[in-house]
């Protein structure tokens, strides 16, 4: 056992020697042909490269495994029973370099995820009751434990601040490399950067438990989550090596040519067919990885790049939620207005009520004086300004005072409704003063991003949502979506999903992971956006760890393109044991040059997988168009 | 029951996940093993009265693989 163990951790070496052995044994056939010196280093290069390659044969095979090495061992040896000493010398270290350099190159596919490993806190700084500290281990930690973190410094669990404030880059988690401002009572993420400010966070969740470590088990499960693709290939090679096995068996026993028998075993080696698919899908899935997208496994990139059609849950995944003041229009000269305006909504709580007071504080920053009002339900508020009421609601408020509005005003107050905007009305001194309309604002990166889908061949955007239709309606317009269906409960939007379905359609459903399970589930492929809640980690196939369109375009387009790189590694494959057989069939492969080809092809779709790794997405240059104002209500 | 997740020396044939598999799926006492080829990754539930942790890192060696670190949680 302890020889194996020395052979196996003195690969490279042996490669090394091997290498240079045969070099020995060429220098001495063309130059110096001393006798002897050929075939003396030319065995000994074959039986230290063979050693490793056959142990492993047998190690496999006592697991009942046909190896590729079971393959190459019984070549060599076959080489070696007829005296080719040369082709076994060649082979053998053929097949050890280019593990080697399969070692290295896979490496760089798995890079993603080892540089997140990586990154996982290994430290705290405990705070003890008595308010000293100590460092320990993250595994020793526990939940409701108090740890500090000094600016530089990372946070070691996840958990939340009861001291200090600071600036935190979360990077690691959402793929998003900013300072956020973080203080009491916020929470953060194990895995973050204390870019500033001193922190004292108190443990929610340690160790295992922390999302980052769910992130990291999560992506390593999914990049050996096999694609359909993956697995028929799989259960190919699996019948595929002892059938070559068999196939040289029946060409020693028909031709009496051991040395085609062993060609053909070399030859029929499933090297790039193997790895082609699954280095496809790890460079994609780490690539996503690295940008807070997270594919829950080869499968899931086969079904997202096949999405023709995607839903979006709720017009609140295409806004920003925050409301703020679209349009005003004004019947009056009298400027002074607008304070008292801003005084009565600085009353109100009511999300319109606090969006006007963000906008006239902006204009007209005078000291608000505190005024005493009325609210009316579901009308509006009314307060005294100059000695006479100012009425500040909808128009059924004003009707009730007796103020009525002109043709003009009525059609103004229609346009603005239109275009999804919740309207508020002024009245004063017996006629109305302004309408102001209050809009949700669509995000600036969701133009860029959809148009950026369609290209990426996303044939339907379609939009459910709850709220009403004129609101949804203008949303969509303004944005290119395809397909608007309002006024819906959560279980109408399954009935959508499956309708969708059934004409065929590959389904996407992006949802926040609240609320929206079901839809998830059912969709072809279920989108959380905004991830880092537990439920939306578990229940959807793609979690978006940062809110953000662009995101999710990033998602669609990497899909598409590993699904696109997963079949050109196949076809690479493929393609090359046709050549080999063609080039065996009319002489010009032998068992070296056949080796050499299989390790390139090997190498070939490496190298073609790592374009993967650097992979973004082409946004249209992402006009900063003037802030959009839509509606939610 | 334990579970034991050891980190190996990059894995860079799939069949080697076939073979680390079969191998730990055969001790007495072993259930659930899974070979995370890409992350390089063994993970193993198993029961403390049969079999150690040591000697499921010890079979993994001895199909030539190197056992990096080995983490053990109770269930």
């Amino acid at each position: 056992m302890t020889i194996q163990r020395y052979i196996y951790s003195h690969t490279n070496p042996i490669t090394f020697w091997s290498a240079g052995l045969i070099i020995l044994g060429f220098l001495n056939t063309w130059f110096t042909k001393v006798p002897y010196i050929t075939d003396t280093a030319w065995i000994i290069a074959s039986v230290i490269a063979a050693a490793p390659i056959v142990l492993r044969a047998i190690g496999a095979l006592k697991a009942r495994v046909f190896s590729i090495e079971l393959l190459v061992g019984i070549a060599v040896i076959g080489a070696f029973a007829i005296g080719e000493f040369e082709e076994s010398a060649i082979v053998t270290f053929l097949f050890l370099f280019g593990s080697y350099l399969e070692q290295k190159t896979l490496a760089k596919t798995r890079g993603a995820i080892q540089s997140l490993t990586e990154m996982a806190p290994t430290t705290a700084l405990l705070v003890n009751d008595d308010d000293t500290t100590e460092e320990v281990d993250v595994d020793d930690l526990e939940e409701g434990n108090l740890v500090l973190v000094k600016a530089g410094g990372q946070i070691p669990v996840d958990g939340t601040i009861t001291d200090g404030t600071g600036y935190v880059n979360e990077a690691s988690i959402t793929g998003e490399s900013r300072p956020i401002n973080k203080q009491h009572g916020d929470h953060v993420y194990s895995g973050a950067m204390v870019e500033s400010g001193t922190l004292k966070i108190t443990a929610t969740q340690v160790g295992d438990e922390t999302t980052f470590s769910k992130i990291i088990e999560l992506v390593e499960e999914a990049q050996d989550t096999k694609s359909p693709a993956e697995k028929f290939i799989d259960k190919f090679a699996q019948y595929y090596t002892p059938a070559v096995l068999v196939i040289a068996i029946l060409v020693f026993i028909f031709s009496r040519d051991l040395r085609l028998a062993i060609t053909v075993l070399v030859l029929g080696c499933p090297g790039a067919l193997v790895i082609g698919a699954p280095v496809s899908n790890v460079a994609g899935i780490g690539n996503g990885a690295k940008h807070g997208i997270l594919i829950k496994g080869g499968d899931v990139v086969e079904s997202l790049a096949k999405v023709d059609t995607i839903v979006f849950d709720k017009t609140g995944t295409l806004t920003t939620g925050k409301m703020t003041v679209a349009s005003t229009k004004q019947y009056t000269t009298d400027h002074s207005l607008l304070t008292g305006v801003a005084q009565i909504e600085q009353t109100s709580d009511h999300p319109l009520a606090q969006a006007i007071v963000a906008h006239l504080t902006a204009q007209s920053p005078d000291t608000p004086v505190t005024m005493s009002t009325e609210t009316i339900k579901g009308r509006g508020m009314i307060g005294q300004w100059h000695d006479a009421p100012l009425y500040v609601g909808n128009a059924a408020l004003l009707k009730d005072h007796q103020i009525s509005l002109t043709e003009d005003q009525l059609s103004d107050l229609h346009a603005m409704q239109d275009t999804g905007q919740s309207t508020v009305l002024v009245g004063y001194a017996g006629q109305l003063a302004m309408i102001l309309g209050v809009a949700d604002t669509v995000r600036p990166e969701v133009p860029g991003a959809l148009a950026a889908m369609k290209r990426q061949g996303i044939k339907h955007l379609v939009m459910l949502t709850g709220d009403n239709q004129a609101t949804a309606q203008a949303v969509a317009e303004s944005l290119g979506i395809d397909e608007v269906h309002a006024d819906l409960l959560p279980a109408d939007k399954v009935t959508f999903v499956k309708k969708f379905q059934d004409m065929g359609r590959n389904v996407a459903f992006v949802g926040d992971g609240i609320n929206d399970s079901p839809s998830l589930a059912t969709a072809n492929v279920g989108i959380a956006m905004g991830g880092g809640t537990d439920v939306a980690i578990e229940t959807a196939d793609v979690v978006l760890m940062q809110s953000s369109f662009t995101a999710l375009s990033h998602a669609v387009g990497l899909t598409k393109k590993t699904s696109a790189n997963t079949k050109e590694n196949i076809a690479i494959a493929i393609l090359t044991v046709a050549f080999l057989l063609i080039g065996l069939v009319y002489g010009y492969i032998y068992m070296a040059s056949g080796m050499f080809v299989h390790e390139a092809s090997i190498l070939v779709v490496i190298f073609n997988a790592m374009r993967l790794i650097g992979y973004k997405p082409r946004t249209a240059a992402a006009t900063p168009a003037q802030p959009q104002q839509l509606a939610t209500n | 029951m334990s579970k034991v997740t050891m980190k190996l020396d990059d894995l860079t044939c799939p069949s080697c996940m076939t073979k680390i598999e079969g191998a730990l799926s055969k001790k007495d006492g072993v259930e659930n093993v899974k070979v995370l080829f890409n992350a390089s990754k063994i993970k193993a539930e198993f029961n403390t009265d049969k079999v150690s942790a040591e000697s499921l890192e010890a079979a993994v060696t001895d199909l030539g693989y190197t056992v990096k670190s080995a983490k053990v949680k109770d269930l």
